[in-house]
């Protein structure tokens, strides 16, 4: 049974890596790779290190994750949908941007 | 493919000066209504850019192949986990194993290895993490002190939602809570500095993204990050330099190893778990901060 468990987690982790190397999208990356940490976690806890997957929950999926996320904001690479593109205009035509 | 193959060797040949297209600024300015046209063929730039392209992923993939291969007949040639041939099985394992908590009083034997055994080890990591909080400090600062970057326009006003900021009212003070509880118990239960430090931040990042910006930079002063940091790291400098020279005179009286199991045990390991606990903290919130904001 613990087998099983950990062979289906080993192969999440290498989707999971593959995929962050493959998908177009800099911000499906950052998700799959937090999704990559979460797996690994558990997976510390299945080889009896706690201390690590405490750490990796809480760096890999959470800070990383979050640095990562600010800084495709900041360089403009997260694809916007129509409503937040619709507020921005709205928002830019109030104070007088353009 | 051989009239590709041909261009190659005229750039070869030096027949193609490639870089003679970077060179924009030295070209005479066309006169006016005529059209640029560019000296060197186009095409032909673009074909040998497309191979030197082929080139870089055939080399890619055979690195990652002949890689791949290596590391796995490494991993195959190690010893089974729990062999007791293996040559991590030394001395050194042996005596953390048997005598690390008699010797440190912590029932975490991780933590009693890296605060104790190896405690200097570890000071080396937290000024890693004090230098990288500089240097994001200065780049991020340079220039516009006292201007942070201009504010974005959220993707979602998380405090205008009463769902989010009703819930996050309710999680924080927990995460806050099980952090502390993480960072003090980390001579007795898995944990210590490095991940309650981290969960702290957490909850702290998680307050700066619902309650915004602003009131994140009036409840947390830029001041109390930097010196709590700075104050955290020298106290553990101080204290591990101070029992590092006076223990070895047997001079044990303020880090005793106490009973085990206790929460006021295993010496200096519970003070400098809080201290490192508090550099990681600080660095994880300020980088989020200056991303964020490009300020504290």
């Amino acid at each position: 049974m613990m087998t099983v468990f950990r062979v289906i987690l080993l192969i999440g982790l290498v989707g999971c890596a593959i995929a962050t190397a493959i998908v177009r999208k800099p911000m499906q990356a950052v998700i799959i790779y937090s999704a990559f940490s979460v797996v690994l976690a558990v997976l510390w806890i299945t080889l009896e290190a706690p201390d690590l997957a405490v750490t990796e929950a809480a760096v890999g999926a959470g800070v990383t994750g979050t640095l990562l996320y600010l800084t495709l904001r900041r360089l403009n690479l997260i694809d916007q949908d129509e409503a937040h593109k619709e507020k921005m205009r709205e928002e830019a035509d109030e104070h007088g941007k353009f | 493919m051989a009239n590709s193959d041909s261009a190659f060797r005229r750039w070869l040949r030096g027949e193609v000066d490639l870089s003679a297209e970077l060179r924009t600024a030295e070209m005479p300015a066309p006169p006016e209504g005529e059209r640029y046209e560019p000296r060197h063929h186009p095409a032909l730039i673009r074909m040998i850019a497309r191979q030197s392209h082929r080139l870089y992923v055939a080399l890619v993939a055979v690195l990652c192949v002949v890689l791949f291969t290596v590391l796995l007949l490494a991993a195959a040639n190690l010893p089974a986990y729990g062999d007791a041939e293996a040559p991590t099985n030394n001395q050194v394992s042996e005596r953390y194993v048997n005598q690390g908590v008699e010797e440190t009083g912590a029932l975490n034997a991780v933590a009693g290895m890296m605060l104790d055994y190896r405690a200097f080890n570890t000071l080396g990591e937290s000024f890693v993490l004090f230098a990288a909080l500089c240097v994001v400090t200065v780049l991020m600062t340079r220039g516009r002190r006292k201007h942070p970057l201009p504010s974005e326009t959220d993707y979602a006003d998380y405090y205008a939602d009463p769902i989010v900021h009703t819930m996050c009212k309710v999680i924080i003070p927990v995460i806050l809570v099980f952090g502390v509880y993480v960072l003090v118990n980390g001579h007795l239960s898995p944990g210590g500095g490095f991940s309650g430090g981290a969960i702290l931040s957490s909850a702290l990042i998680i307050y700066a993204m619902v309650w915004g910006d602003e009131r994140a930079h009036g409840a947390i002063r830029e001041s109390t990050v930097r010196r709590t940091a700075a104050l955290a790291l020298g106290f553990y400098a101080v204290s591990k330099t101070c029992s590092f020279y006076m223990a070895a005179n047997g001079l044990t009286g303020v880090a005793s190893p106490g009973v085990p199991g206790r929460i006021f045990s295993a010496g200096l390991i519970l003070p400098l778990n809080v201290a490192v606990g508090l550099v990681v903290c600080c660095t994880m919130y300020s980088f989020y901060m200056f991303f964020r904001r490009g300020a504290l």
